[in-house]
């Protein structure tokens, strides 16, 4: 067991050294070794976060990777906790960090500076809010990750972007300061920072502190909440998605579910298992906040012309359908709602990523990108003469059709893909669970099936514009290898969900009902005798 | 005390979200930094306030009753230098729009 737990601070520390190492080589864009480098380093925190999602899956699912730092007993110590649900999510960030950043080292990364190391910033500020098992330290990874993310938002430059970027930036300060109170009010009246030491803690609060810590959950659930997206908290969303480049914003894809994860773990150590009145603390409250987000993503989504932001929509379709089902509170909806997170992160990445490939291949959109090449990457011809430029692809346009054809079956939920699947097993567990059928369960299984009719019809008036109507005459359609390979690795990886149905539902379900039974969480990383 | 710190607290993060409310970026920027020090108090104030109590323990049959809880501290210690990193990073921000659209208002619209 000792072995495995060091694996849960790699995550972290493979980008720290990313980070690290492209600040001593400076700021050597146009290199390609500096790029190669890059990429090793991604590889390479993909390869450590496949050993931990691996050694998790072949050992029983209560175990966790445990990590006191500095090997300080748990509660006064700060502690990464890697169980299934984290190696899940971490997972998932690497694969799409990876594709993102292959396919921004096709031309992206000399469109401003530091490009390289903010990237890796992000990733390790998001691996490290997966991983750590403390909320201040949660706090401190969202500041890191946010961080990041500012100089990413802002990356490339231009008005529009600085002006969403702005925004942007007043949002989420004002939501950390939020999150301050709200781990400030649970500190006074748990005493602990510890996620598993405040779920121990919780039951003997004292009756008269009781609403302190139910207004400290609230204000930090309202924290989660704008940074999940969630309506009416979502504003600065769509702006800032789709003024981002196009591998920042398919990043940016996985930063909602971080808000996502926080609430999940959270609400499931401390209120969703808890006896008597308290236990379905904000279940209604959630379900709302979820059909609310689902409607206006999915009308937001109907009313987009633009692909990027039919995309920053379908984002905020996603962040809707999780909040349901974390609100609905059921082991069974909790396993399809992670089979969702990663297939519908992966399907978002990637369409920000085509909306870029066809963006190129537009003529009139074409046109926009040359002025903005001349105003803003100089050094770009340079660097495009050297690159391999792979051989016309007679077939490129079928290729993207094909992609964003997978990509609008797996938003909308339509059968054969893997979306389809995910929402089955929400709906149909929905209707299995305890207590079930109730006024929520008929609110959730609307809400997902017309929200689906929704982002079909959305995504398929996109197709029609792009493919049937706008496409060049002349078939002499340019891919590069580098920036069509990542979408189509992204792409199959939902269809490969699909085909591996089976044995992913059975993970998951497993990941689900040791969530759903925290005493399984509190006593690996608070083992029985240990001080507290 | 107690009524001392709450007022002080209250009449910070007032004034702060009013001055965040505003639609010019300076004014923004004095409303961060106004609630940012709101939201400081508050987190010391959450280890309870007490007047002349050590934060260590020392000694065999120390009483924990006599000793000021010291983690509030580390907490806004934390705090203090993220906030001031943010608000630096924001200050930066607003500069590059200023310099972009030319005014100071947060959706570059001028007047």
């Amino acid at each position: 067991m000792t072995g495995i737990n060091h694996l849960a601070i790699l995550p972290i520390l493979v980008p720290m050294i990313g980070v690290i190492a492209n600040l001593i080589m400076s700021d050597q864009r146009s290199n390609k070794r500096v790029v190669g480098l890059n990429i090793g380093f991604s590889v390479t925190l993909l390869a450590v976060s496949i050993l931990l999602f691996v050694v998790l899956t072949q050992s029983d699912e209560n175990v966790a990777a445990v990590y006191p730092l500095g090997n300080w007993p748990v509660p006064f110590g700060i502690v990464l906790v890697a169980d299934r649900l984290a190696a899940i999510m971490v997972l998932t960030t690497s694969i799409l960090a990876l594709a993102s950043l292959v396919y921004a080292s096709a031309r992206w990364h000399s469109r401003g500076t530091n490009f390289f190391p903010l990237f890796h910033a992000l990733t390790m500020g998001l691996n490290g809010a997966f991983l750590t098992g403390d909320l201040f330290n949660l706090f401190v990874f969202f500041e890191l990750l946010l961080a990041a993310s500012y100089g990413l938002a802002l990356f490339g430059g231009g008005r529009n972007r600085v002006r969403a970027a702005l925004h942007y930036v007043v949002i989420n300060l004002v939501a950390s300061f939020l999150f301050l109170v709200g781990v400030a009010l649970i500190y006074g009246t748990t005493g602990t920072l510890n996620m598993a030491d405040i779920a121990r803690a919780v039951p003997l609060i004292a009756p008269e502190d009781r609403g302190l810590f139910e207004a400290g959950a609230a204000v930090l659930g309202v924290a989660f909440l704008i940074k999940a997206g969630s309506w009416p908290l979502h504003f600065w969303l769509p702006n800032t998605y789709s003024s981002a480049a196009p591998p920042v914003a398919a990043l940016f894809a996985i930063m909602t579910k971080v808000g996502f994860y926080a609430i999940l773990r959270l609400w499931m150590l401390v209120f969703a298992n808890a006896e008597g009145a308290e236990a379905t603390f904000g279940q209604t409250t959630l379900l709302v906040l979820g059909v609310a987000t689902l409607a206006y993503g999915s009308i937001g989504a109907l009313s987009c012309k633009a692909l990027d932001r039919l995309a920053s929509y379908l984002i905020l379709v996603s962040a809707g359908t999780l909040l349901l089902a974390v609100g609905y509170n059921a082991p069974g909806v909790t396993s399809g709602a992670l089979y969702y997170v990663v297939v519908t992160t992966l399907a978002a990445g990637a369409l920000f990523l085509l909306k870029d490939v066809i963006d190129q291949i537009l003529p009139a959109e074409a046109q926009v990108l040359a002025v903005s090449l001349e105003l803003y990457g100089d050094e770009e011809e340079a660097i495009d003469e050297d690159q391999e430029v792979s051989r016309t692809f007679p077939a490129a346009a079928t290729l993207i059709s094909l992609c964003f054809a997978i990509v609008a079956l797996v938003m909308a939920g339509l059968p054969p893909l893997s979306g389809f699947i995910a929402k089955f097993a929400m709906i149909s567990s929905a209707l299995n669970a305890d207590n079930a059928p109730s006024v929520a369960t008929w609110w959730v299984t609307g809400a997902l099936i017309v929200s689906g009719l929704f982002v079909l019809v959305s995504m398929v008036r996109n197709g029609i514009n792009i493919f049937w109507t706008s496409l060049p005459d002349d078939d002499v359609l340019r891919l590069r290898t580098l920036e069509i390979g990542p979408i189509i690795v992204l792409l199959a990886l939902c269809v490969f969900m699909a085909l591996a149905a089976g044995p992913a539902m059975i993970f998951f379900a497993e990941t689900a009902t040791f969530i759903h039974a925290p005493q399984g969480y509190i006593d690996l990383v608070i083992p029985a005798g240990g001080a507290s | 005390m107690e009524l001392t710190l709450a007022i002080a607290i209250g009449v910070l993060a007032a004034s702060g979200v009013y001055l965040v409310l505003r639609p010019r970026t300076f004014q923004v920027i004095i409303g961060l930094s106004l609630i940012s020090y709101a939201v400081n108090l508050f987190i010391m104030s959450m280890g309870r306030l007490r007047m002349d109590a050590a934060p260590i323990l020392s000694g065999a049959n120390a009483n924990p009753a006599d000793y000021t809880d010291p983690v509030p501290q580390a907490l806004v210690l934390t705090a203090i230098v993220i906030g001031f990193a943010m608000t630096a990073l924001f200050l930066v921000v607003l500069l590059v729009a200023r310099g972009l659209t030319g005014n100071d208002h947060v959706d570059g619209k001028g007047n």
